[in-house]
């Protein structure tokens, strides 16, 4: 698979904490067997409630580059949500901190989430508000944002930075070619025998 | 020294090391539902894969199935479409599907434990977050992303990180009118919505223990609400006795030689942990919450903190809370008028729930204006409620009795609160929308709380429907 190593774009500024998967996508878009279509209801009900929303601001229709808070993701375990932010054109979510179940399903997808300190949160997202049409870089391989003169460090567990920058982000393939040694263990599992 | 459970548990699965570093974990029980698996049964058709080991995945129809009216086709199109869609799946794969009409369907979480599937020692993943319940019987157990589905249908196992294990004890003995539920909120409000992040939570000690399973269940089940992607609870003889007899443990003899290789499987009293920690239970009380997310909540006795007694950083989600929910720092939460009650769930939707509710709700009326609904977990408490009289308690106490879902916990089927309205729901999560109404409000309580706000018509502290108060 691609590898992914470098994401360039300009930003949405999202910057708030305890985002759930629900506010990402109500449960009513669940109704689905395919994720097609998914993308125009990212944050429906958030946008619905309040016009100043950023995926309502056109000078962000463009962006691929979600700049967020604290335990982003959190709640349901629906891959709709990642899901619908990829097809909505997000491509990499800078945050504080990422809910574990969300993040490993938008590693799945290829979408990296990595984390930054708060203050270089807030100076980002302030900026991409002054300056939407900022470039910025998220370059995984040497875990760096940057954006203007500016250089940011950020941080991704090791196994999806491992996974994302070498394209070997498609674990069915990895998990697929050991199958001897799954028929293996399972054969050790007491309660397989039954 | 000795390992915990998760640990021999983690290593008795473990199949190898991927190159990103992760533990390729072989899975022993998949649970999958019409929500999170179409798409991942559409991948496996697109690269031509069969399910590995098709008799260690049962399906179970839940989140989008009616309460009320469950002819079919549903009236809701989509929903019909996504019943249709699990109905071929599972009949192409080979998998076997508890539809409406086998008597063991019934909320994915509720039917693992109730059919035996869910037992000690095993690796449990499911395409839902609250798959954290079958922890409770010292398994494994945690939710997963669909294409993660795909990989257990394909492979029977994940690439996963390990996580750490925190010990958490409460010690001491529970009030009465306090309940499972009660201990989780009070757990996540001190511990937070995202303390568990990285964390599998072992919940230990004597409040742990004196639990029976359907309580524990209660406990597990709201481990990720706290961060946590995975909770368990030691098997112990409770754990074993509920088990016993199920249709799908091993039976006579069998049982017993797993039995004791179940008991073997605790943490011994000198396993280590990354972390512990410990509460008291005599500082639980009845808890509801406030806000947006579990974690704020208060005791019923307590009013809501002000904002700036909130660390700086957490200010601004506490006013957005406040704002949505209508409510003020400062005052009490009692007295929070309700318009609608609902007692269900894979959280609170077992027997023992029911049983708790009708006890309160019995010769009591739900108070006018409210609207009450009690949604058994499965098929099979449905009629073990019925056989016990309990749907006709709450009939004539004006709650209507409906038939097996997960219905107004996530409402992507007909039951949803309207607009504005404010529930008391026994559910897990109060966040923004998540009952239906993209502007309708939660309160989290016990079965027991709900039921008690159902008659008051307002939040109220259900002790003092249990004994009358003294002073």
């Amino acid at each position: 698979m691609t590898q992914i190593t470098q994401i360039t774009g300009t930003g949405i500024p999202l910057l708030l904490d305890d985002i759930d998967t629900d506010r990402i996508i109500p449960a009513r878009f669940l109704r689905c067997v395919s994720f097609d279509g998914i993308g125009e209801h990212a944050f429906e009900d958030d946008r619905q409630q309040d016009k100043s929303h950023p995926f309502n601001q056109p000078q962000y229709h463009e962006g691929s580059i979600l700049v967020t808070g604290r335990n982003f993701g959190c709640g349901s375990s629906r891959e709709h949500a990642p899901q619908s932010l990829m097809r909505w054109g997000v491509k990499a979510i800078i945050g504080e901190s990422f809910a574990e179940i969300f993040f490993g399903n938008c590693t799945s997808l290829g979408v990296p989430c990595v984390t930054a300190e708060r203050p270089a949160l807030e100076a980002l997202a302030s900026l991409i508000k002054s300056d939407p049409p900022l470039e910025i870089n998220v370059d995984l391989q040497a875990k760096e944002v940057r954006y203007a003169d500016t250089v940011v460090p950020v941080d991704i567990a090791a196994s999806a930075h491992e996974a994302l920058v070498s394209g070997q982000w498609d674990f069915l393939s990895q998990l697929l070619e050991n199958k001897d040694a799954i028929r293996k263990t399972a054969s050790q599992l007491s309660y397989m025998q039954s | 020294m000795t390992t915990n459970l998760f640990n021999k548990v983690w290593d008795q699965h473990t199949v190898g090391t991927l190159p990103s570093g992760q533990t390729q974990l072989f899975i022993g029980l998949h649970l999958i539902h019409e929500v999170t698996s179409p798409q991942a049964f559409e991948m496996l058709r697109e690269r031509k894969l069969k399910v590995m080991y098709p008799e260690r995945t049962f399906a179970t129809v839940d989140h989008i199935v009616p309460t009320d009216n469950q002819a079919r086709p549903f009236a809701d199109g989509l929903a019909e479409q996504m019943m249709s869609a699990i109905e071929v799946n599972c009949d192409e794969f080979g998998i076997t599907l508890f539809d409406l009409k086998d008597d063991r369907q019934g909320i994915v979480h509720i039917v693992g434990p109730e059919e035996g599937l869910t037992q000690p020692g095993l690796t449990i993943a499911c395409g839902d977050s609250h798959t954290s319940t079958h922890g409770a019987f010292g398994a494994i157990a945690f939710g997963i992303g669909t294409s993660q589905v795909a990989y257990v249908l394909a492979t029977q196992t994940l690439a996963m990180n390990k996580p750490q294990v925190r010990r958490i004890e409460v010690t001491g003995k529970l009030a009465s009118g306090v309940y499972a539920k009660d201990v989780i909120l009070y757990i996540i409000r001190q511990l937070g919505v995202k303390g568990g992040i990285g964390y599998a939570y072992e919940y230990a000690g004597e409040v742990f223990d004196r639990m029976n399973m359907e309580e524990r269940m209660t406990v597990c089940n709201m481990s990720i609400e706290g961060g946590a992607r995975c909770g368990y609870v030691n098997p112990d003889e409770t754990t074993i006795e509920y088990l016993r007899g199920r249709p799908q443990v091993p039976q006579g003899d069998e049982f017993d030689k797993a039995a004791d290789e179940w008991r073997a499987l605790a943490s011994g009293p000198d396993a280590t942990f990354d972390d512990e920690v410990r509460f008291s239970a005599d500082q639980i009380e009845p808890t509801v919450t406030w806000g947006i997310n579990p974690a704020q909540s208060v005791g019923i006795s307590e009013n809501i903190p002000p904002v700036d007694e909130f660390p700086a950083d957490e200010q601004t989600g506490v006013k957005e809370a406040l704002e949505y929910m209508s409510l003020e720092a400062g005052k009490p939460i009692r007295g929070q008028k309700i318009d609608v009650a609902f007692i269900g769930s894979c959280t609170n939707g077992r027997i023992s729930d029911l049983r708790e509710a009708a006890r309160i709700a019995e010769g009591n009326k739900v108070a006018s204006g409210v609207k009450a609904i009690v949604v058994p977990g499965s098929q099979k408490i449905l009629k073990q409620a019925e056989s016990e009289g309990l749907h006709e308690i709450f009939q004539a106490a004006g709650f209507e009795w409906r038939a097996a879902g997960c219905s107004m916990c996530l409402a992507m089927n007909p039951d949803k609160l309207q607009g504005r309205e404010v529930s008391a729901s026994s559910s897990n999560r109060n966040f923004k929308g998540r009952q239906g109404s993209p502007t309708g409000r939660t309160l989290l309580m016990s079965p027991a709380m709900v039921t008690a706000a159902a008659i008051e018509g307002a939040v109220t502290d259900v002790r003092e429907m249990l004994s009358p108060v003294s002073v």
